[in-house]
């Protein structure tokens, strides 16, 4: 390549290697770091590795971790399909742009604040349990609970959830979904074996974001969810910011990467398999 | 056919319902924002611009904005020249490995953030830039890049290939038809880019959280604030940095809405 295509092809690339693929890699390097007298020693020990995947309490915030992921992706999908399918063929285009103009704004609103004003709704004295009182309802914790962290969870992916499924309900191909009905197919037949197949990839790219979003979140699990059990990412940051155990640290997040690469893989196979 | 009418309202109420709950939180910030009340609850309490005044009389959160404000200008500035660049070249170039360069190029916005800011905390450590605010600056360009080189990509799909051919035809080298005819076509979308990495920017706590020291940002005071004593002035701080990055967006989409008029003509 010539000097001109040089210069517009190698800034990101070399940006992205140094600042990001690196970064990246140093950091499974340091997993097999050690620390002594609180300062990391280069080295290659499984050390880390082999304390961290005998603690218990890993297992149980992996397993936790992944069970909230999951049930959120398997509810999220749930809630946003509905929602998307009303907006992709029940309003008109003005009506649709205006919601998906919509749907963007809450990326432009501090998740913290977001979070933060759910603690207000939620809180054993706050205004939802205010509101049952107001109707002779007895309150009820919704705060520190999981249902808290499903409500934070439910904030942070509900929005991208549905975007992304309206954008691949948007192009299906009308006339298959008449072509449905004339054959008599009935309506939720017809959603359910015409419609969920056509937008099968956005569905399950939009199920993977969401997956990906809630396994590595902090802040609902701890602010909204109370932070027990701990999840895999409150055990990042306790042990990065409690102390120089970054190598454990290290650990926790490249076995995250690990399980994440899995799921995405997996998403993507079923996402263009062929239909049987 | 009354069946049909009830379940077409029926999901409708069910997309005003999901709506609802999107902007309930959103909203709530900006009611309690200007409430009394440290708890607020039913019946709310008074009006009043107390909490502004607190973070208005709070050193701390001047200079978080001022970090925030140095942090989002340079981020704005080098990601927007390091997307426009990685947009032309895939728009330009075929070459061997463009889906890696592409996937380097775009995957940044999807490692979690807790992962991106060890990763970038051990680095940057290493190399004695953490808790500089450079090292603030370094994770925000990686993780923004993407997004501007997203907007300005699909400015330039909507260009034809040809006329910069043209244009080295009617005796344009490289750089002149770069400076001419690439560059105006797609001034808006470096413009919409520059807002909408600035607002990314300006929103980023959990890599910010990790690697800025003592060099807070306003999402991170408001992280820390949330960790200690939980106050109202969350809520003041958030309405005012939704305005702030509301504006920066509809700033953006204006200019990619004006676009369309002279390219059109």
């Amino acid at each position: 390549m010539p000097w001109f295509g040089l210069c517009f092809s190698m800034p990101i690339l070399i940006w992205q290697l140094i600042f990001f693929v690196f970064p990246l890699a140093f950091l499974v390097a340091i997993s097999f770091w050690l620390v002594r007298n609180f300062r990391m020693v280069p080295t290659f020990e499984w050390q880390n590795w082999s304390y961290m995947l005998s603690r218990g309490f890993f297992w149980d915030a992996y397993v936790h971790t992944l069970a909230m992921a999951a049930g959120a992706t398997v509810l999220v999908s749930l809630v946003a399909f509905p929602c998307a399918y009303t907006i992709a063929f029940k309003f008109r285009e003005s009506a649709k742009q205006l919601l998906v103009l919509l749907l963007v704004t809450p990326f432009f609103t501090s998740y913290l604040v977001r979070t933060y004003s759910w603690q207000v709704f939620l809180s054993d004295n706050g205004i939802f349990n205010a509101a049952l009182g107001l109707l002779g309802l007895e309150p009820f914790a919704m705060l520190n609970t999981a249902f808290g962290t499903y409500i934070g969870y439910f904030t942070l992916c509900l929005p991208l959830v549905v975007l992304l499924q309206l954008f691949s309900l948007m192009y299906i191909d009308r006339s298959l979904i008449e072509a449905a009905h004339n054959l008599g197919c009935g309506r939720l037949r017809t959603v359910l074996l015409v419609v969920v197949p056509s937008a099968r990839i956005g569905i399950v790219v939009a199920a993977l974001f969401c997956f990906i979003l809630t396994f590595g979140d902090f802040v609902s699990p701890l602010y909204l969810g109370g932070g027990q059990p701990p999840t895999l990412s409150t055990l990042i940051t306790d042990t990065t910011k409690s102390g120089q155990q970054w190598p454990r640290a290290a650990v926790i997040a490249t076995m995250m990467i690990v399980t994440l690469l899995i799921a995405a893989f997996g998403a993507v196979r079923f996402a263009y398999r062929r239909r049987a | 056919m009354n069946e049909h009418r009830l379940i077409n309202f029926l999901l409708r109420s069910f997309v005003v319902l999901v709506f609802l709950f999107i902007f309930l939180p959103i909203a709530g910030s900006f009611v309690f924002s200007f409430n009394i009340d440290r708890f607020p609850s039913l019946p709310l309490g008074g009006f009043s611009l107390h909490w502004y005044e607190m973070i208005a009389s709070d050193p701390a959160v001047w200079q978080a904005l001022r970090n925030s404000l140095t942090v989002g200008v340079v981020v704005s500035l080098v990601s927007t020249l390091l997307g426009f660049t990685a947009a032309y070249t895939d728009f330009r170039y075929p070459f061997f490995g463009k889906s890696i360069y592409m996937a380097l190029a775009l995957l940044p916005p999807t490692i979690p953030v807790v992962i991106m800011g060890l990763a970038m905390l051990a680095f940057l450590s290493r190399v004695g830039l953490s808790g500089e605010i450079y090292a603030v600056m370094i994770s925000h360009i990686v993780m923004c890049a993407p997004f501007a080189m997203a907007v300005i990509r699909m400015r330039l799909a909507q260009m034809d290939p040809n006329i910069e051919a043209a244009a080295w035809n009617l005796g344009a080298n490289q750089w002149k038809a770069m400076r001419y005819v690439i560059l105006p076509f797609t001034a808006p979308s470096i413009f919409a880019a520059l807002f909408v990495t600035m607002a990314v920017s300006f929103d980023e706590f959990a890599v910010a959280w990790f690697v800025s020291g003592l060099n807070e940002t306003v999402p991170v005071r408001i992280l820390n604030t949330l960790q200690g004593q939980v106050s109202p002035t969350i809520n003041a701080i958030g309405t005012i940095v939704f305005i702030t990055t509301m504006t920066l967006v509809i700033l953006a989409q204006l200019l990619l809405m004006r676009r369309r008029k002279p390219a059109s003509a």
